[in-house]
């Protein structure tokens, strides 16, 4: 049996901010990890895959972006490089290749139990993030035998998917991208689209993260959202991590040949049928955006900026093609490949202690978990601010959790010792 | 501005709504509903529909009275028309879905209405239904609703607003995207 102050389960950035301040507080703790440091960017991820965030906005508690391209977008392989890099300079007390099996209630805080050891510790942190798995809708279960299908899990490039039609379900960033990368591959892609978040990459010559940094957007505390549970489950935008692609939206992808259909309802004998909600999904989208290039003009004029900054404009509204179809037949050889890009899920199956709610996620208070003292949820999106969706979010999200678990540990410090006779006083501050 | 503090008044009770919501996140079973008709042929196409209860929030509800409907086809279809087409029913389902959704949105939004009017028409092939032709469906292959809105509020607000009412509709859900029909001998 092991004792230590705190775990951390997951050696990411977020776990990884997480143990750098508890190092700042002195807070004994150790880093569990399945794999290697940054392991899902290791393995999860497909090789062309780039940050949403402009390098100038990827930096963790302590480390700012150092490169020569602040403007750029960093691909898998840095990001893996840059957490690696962070993990020894904040000299994280990582044991890689242990994951944590179970984690479970015990007397005076948890027991984990990793590998072959037993660890007890008064604090956990989960910072496994919130990609484990695929979220896969019903209707893969009548996807006809012969059709390949793949999750944004174990893509990693056109090269391994048959020849011929692709269609790729859900039109986040994830499968706005894969549909681009798979339709210049040669291989006609069929895009089925449900709701789904339009923005530029830029706008009014900046980045639109830098946008929704200097409007205040991303400092949007979770308790002050209008609809928290719509803001945690939004699907990231329709981005890609190049300046020179202004737009990844719908608009270009049709001009690129790509076909356009409604979000995937059905699929009955072999037959898949699509919404015929297509245009009313899309007019939502470019309201929404036109909302955020409204308050991004409004907070430009208010803060002097119109002058230096070039003139607003707005976007072409999304085309939507009324001869739609409202079914594919995925029967007719058309078709060899259908690619799940209907977003993710975290996974807590080895936690053994009840804070899920009925939907499998995380009961938590910005990260701190709901009827499990000492327990905390950090990586997850929207967890405390919009930011907390983003890598730089965990800044401030560990800064806050770390604040609240050295209360916990002080507090139930004290109240173990008040047990014993012992007077306040006699409790670290 | 707040929603207590809002002079607007469309008639819709958002705080009910607003109550109904978190009172039924964490209790979802009662937000388990189970919608009724009964039916009885009358005489050739036509029949006659009653909608009396429902079930919801954990129990048996009625509604204050007894709903009646008469359902058949025109005289150019060699029928007595008795009552609207079973596919009018339907426009009517969804326009009255799609309306009670702007008063509602416009309610939690502040935007007072003055009135609101619609539209709907859903196109149709017979030779579908006819069985003439196997090429053609036999449900609409277009349905248009066409609002017109008068109302304190920009033309883009009021876009907002029915495509809001269209997010939100379960009648709009009904007609665009499939669903699982189970037809048996009793």
């Amino acid at each position: 049996m092991i004792q230590t102050t705190a775990v951390v389960v997951g050696a990411g950035h977020a776990g990884l901010a997480m143990s750098r301040r508890l190092t700042e507080r002195s807070i004994d703790h150790v880093v569990l990890e399945r794999g290697e440091v940054a392991n899902s960017w290791r393995t999860q991820r497909w090789p062309s895959l780039t940050l949403l965030t402009p390098n100038w906005q990827t930096r963790l508690p302590g480390h700012d972006y150092a490169g020569d391209d602040p403007d750029g977008f960093m691909p898998v392989a840095d990001v893996v490089a840059t957490i690696t890099l962070y993990a020894s300079l904040v000299g994280a007390p990582v044991c890689t290749g242990t994951g944590a099996h179970t984690v479970r209630a015990a007397p005076a805080g948890f027991q984990i139990r990793a590998n072959d050891d037993l660890l007890r510790a008064r604090a956990v942190v989960l910072a496994t993030g919130a990609c484990n798995l695929p979220a896969i809708p019903a209707a893969a279960c009548a996807v006809p035998a012969s059709i390949t299908t793949l999750s944004p899990l174990t893509y990693r490039d056109p090269g391994q998917l048959p020849d011929g039609g692709v269609l790729v379900v859900g039109a986040s960033a994830t499968g706005v991208q894969l549909a681009a990368e798979i339709h210049r591959s040669g291989r006609p892609v069929t895009l089925a689209v449900g709701e789904h978040v339009r923005l530029p990459r830029s706008y009014r010559g900046r980045d639109i993260f830098w946008w929704m940094q200097a409007t205040g957007l991303l400092a949007e505390r979770y308790d002050q959202v209008d609809d928290l549970t719509r803001a945690r489950h939004l699907p990231s935008p329709q981005l890609t991590g190049t300046p020179q692609a202004t737009m990844t939206d719908l608009n270009t992808l049709a001009a690129q040949g790509v076909r356009i259909v409604g979000r995937l309802g059905r699929i009955v004998d072999g037959v898949a049928q699509f919404s015929g909600s297509l245009a009313n999904v899309c007019v939502l989208a470019d309201l929404k955006m036109n909302r955020f290039l409204n308050r991004a003009d409004e907070w430009a004029t208010a803060s002097g900026l119109d002058g230096e900054l070039p003139p607003p404009h707005r976007f072409a509204p999304t085309r939507v093609d009324p001869r739609t179809p409202l079914e594919l037949d995925l029967t007719s050889g058309e078709i060899t490949t259908v690619l799940w890009a209907t977003g993710f899920r975290p996974d807590h199956s080895w936690l053994d202690i009840p804070v899920l709610d009925r939907t499998g996620h995380i009961r938590h208070d910005g990260g701190v978990v709901t009827g499990a003292p000492g327990l905390y949820v950090l990586g997850m999106p929207v967890l405390r601010t919009r930011a907390s969706t983003y890598i730089h979010g965990a800044g401030a999200d560990s800064a806050a959790l770390a604040g609240h678990l050295h209360s916990f540990l002080s507090s139930s410090t004290r109240a173990s010792r008040s047990t014993r006779g012992l007077t306040k006083k006699d409790a670290p501050s | 501005m707040t929603i207590t503090d809002s002079p607007v008044d469309n008639g819709v009770n958002v705080q009910a709504l607003l109550g109904a919501r978190e009172a039924l996140s964490a209790s979802p079973e009662a937000a388990q509903f189970t919608w009724r008709a009964s039916c009885t042929w009358r005489n050739g196409t036509h029949s006659h529909s009653t909608v009396t209860g429902f079930t919801g929030l954990g129990a048996e509800q009625q509604h204050r009275v007894t709903y009646e409907y008469d359902v058949d086809h025109p005289e150019c279809f060699a029928s007595e028309d008795n009552g609207a087409t079973p596919v009018e029913y339907v426009l009517v389902g969804l326009v009255g879905c799609l309306t009670a959704g702007v008063a509602a949105v416009a309610q939690y939004r502040g935007i007072q209405l003055r009135s609101v009017t619609a539209t709907i028409e859903g196109d149709m092939n017979v030779l579908g239904i006819l069985g003439a032709d196997p090429e053609v469906r036999n449900g609409f292959d277009a349905v248009t609703v066409r609002f017109a809105i008068d109302a304190d509020a920009s033309r883009e607000d009021l876009e907002a607003l029915i495509a809001q009412s269209q997010k939100r509709s379960a009648v709009f859900d009904v007609v665009t995207n499939p669903t699982k029909v189970l037809v048996e001998l009793a």
